[in-house]
């Protein structure tokens, strides 16, 4: 699956969590999740188990001590994917 | 100086109506929101019959976002909220805007028994499965007793004293009572007060083992809930939630609030499960030292209470009750006040009751009527030879009520009794 592939599935899972004042065109790459897109915190833990069920795959603790932008999440689940073939 | 405490809002969440034009309409007639429930057959219960109310989908999306129905299991907050925040809009008060300071001077008082019991069940569940990872964020904040304060004071962005209390069926009488108190003492100049219960048969399952509900109307649920009949065989257990807006008079006036009523006193205590009370059972001296209290508190005569919204549960504690009362009022035969039982129509809605039932009574004091006691063709004699038959009406009465008194009483021998005056203005 390509970077770009991973992004646009991406989209709709972090769409869920945005508040009511970000809009869903304000999710780039970049985007700092809690700093930027103002998703309350407490839910990227809920970000995670939906990105799991989505993606087959299952985020370590190390992992989510290293998310931060929707780009780290997307080198995860990029690497994730490799490792599982 | 004690602030002056008057009513501007009231919610509520109930069996036999969600909302109060529903509610007025359904306690008005009579009608019942007792039905049979399946699952409670399917899992062995005895008693197979329940009052809950019906709250559809796209209701919840009145109150809640989307997002936060995402994982939602726990029907003590969405009561709550529905009835907390129907108390806010009836009294016109506007949530703090985002990005702005909170409002510092509402606060709430939100009750609750046992709160997230379906939430708990999954929390168990996963745990007890090694997969606690998969838990998310929903279980602690559906879970946690505060969960209900804590959820409408989210939406409201109340930045006075948020809390919740605990005292089993006296929980909602008590949450009003404490509202009460902080804004007679000057703290807070608005307090939203109510109760929530969970309707699940984890909560309902112990009191089912305990053999206090009755067993002996699943085929008849709505004759199922029988308070002050010689026939009833204990409760039915319910659910809901109630609320009401307790405000300054001074801070009411100033914005033009529309006022219901006033609290002029009030008392809670306990009988400290000592001479006839018990875990279960009322200590009558302590229930009628409450009511005693709350009248001196008033500073009224006993004699001015035109009407009484009881506890009442449909147990063979009821005639115990009225014995109360006419001891603590020194009123009885045709001079006892009149008096009537919500639980005929909604069941027992445990920590919720106390402030679905003061919404009743603030309702039958605004509009001038009293809502007829179902189910009590046959009042229990014992009953009947302390007050007349004609101070438990069966069917409305539209009559004036000045001065009103509610009392609830809960598991661990405790007690609450309000006292409300109608608004003259």
């Amino acid at each position: 699956m390509t970077l770009d592939e991973i992004f646009t599935q991406l989209i709709p899972i972090i769409e869920i969590y945005l508040p009511q004042d970000v809009s869903i065109n304000d999710i780039k790459k970049e985007s700092d999740l809690t700093a930027e897109l103002n998703i309350n915190s407490a839910h990227l833990v809920d970000i995670v188990l939906d990105v799991e069920d989505k993606f087959g795959i299952e985020f370590a603790n190390a992992d989510m001590e290293k998310l931060r932008t929707v780009d780290d999440a997307i080198i995860i689940i990029q690497d994730k994917l490799a490792k599982s073939g | 100086m004690r602030k002056r405490v008057v009513i501007t809002g009231l919610g509520v969440v109930s069996p036999n109506g969600v909302g109060v034009p529903t509610f007025l309409e359904a306690i008005k007639n009579g009608d019942s929101g007792i039905k049979f429930h399946q699952n409670l057959k399917d899992l062995n219960f005895s008693c197979q019959i329940g009052g809950a109310p019906v709250v559809s989908e796209e209701k919840k999306l009145e109150y809640f976002t989307t997002l936060q129905l995402r994982n939602f299991n726990c029907n003590a907050i969405l009561y709550g909220v529905m009835a907390g925040m129907e108390a806010i809009s009836d009294a016109k008060i506007q949530p703090a805007r985002l990005n702005s300071d909170p409002l510092w001077d509402l606060g709430i008082v939100f009750g609750v028994g046992t709160g997230g019991i379906d939430k708990i069940r999954e929390l168990i569940y996963k745990t007890d499965e090694g997969n606690v990872r998969r838990l998310g964020s929903s279980a602690v904040i559906q879970s946690m007793a505060s969960g209900v304060s804590a959820y409408l004071s989210g939406i409201l962005g109340a930045g006075n004293s948020v809390s919740t209390n605990s005292s089993a069926c006296a929980t909602g009488t008590e949450a009003i009572l404490m509202g009460y108190e902080r804004i007679a003492s000057g703290k807070a100049k608005q307090m939203l007060c109510g109760s929530s219960a969970e309707d699940s048969p984890y909560i309902w399952g112990g009191f089912d083992a305990m053999k206090v509900i009755t067993y002996k109307h699943n085929d008849n649920p709505t004759k199922a809930s029988r308070p002050l009949s010689e026939t009833a065989s204990g409760f039915v257990p319910g659910s809901g939630a109630g609320a009401l807006v307790l405000e300054s008079m001074e801070n009411a006036e100033e914005r033009g609030a529309k006022i219901y009523a006033e609290i002029i006193g009030g008392a809670i205590n306990s009988g400290g499960q000592r001479n006839n009370g018990s875990m279960t059972a009322p200590n009558s001296i302590a229930v009628q030292n409450c009511i005693k209290e709350a009248i001196k508190d008033a500073n009224i005569n006993s004699k001015d209470i035109d009407y009484i919204n009881g506890h009442l549960t449909a147990t063979l504690k009821d005639a115990e009750e009225i014995n109360n009362w006419c001891k603590a009022l020194d009123r009885e035969g045709s001079d006892f006040p009149y008096i009537n039982s919500l639980k005929g129509m909604t069941g027992h809605c445990l920590a919720a009751c106390g402030s679905i039932e003061a919404v009743s009574t603030i309702l039958q004091m605004h509009h001038s009527f009293i809502f007829p006691n179902i189910n009590c063709e046959d009042i229990n004699p014992e009953i009947n030879n302390l007050i007349d038959i004609e101070r438990i009406p069966q069917h409305i009465i539209k009559t004036k009520i000045n001065i009103a008194a509610k009392a609830s009483f809960g598991f661990g021998d405790v007690n609450a009794c309000i006292i409300f005056k109608k608004n003259n203005q």
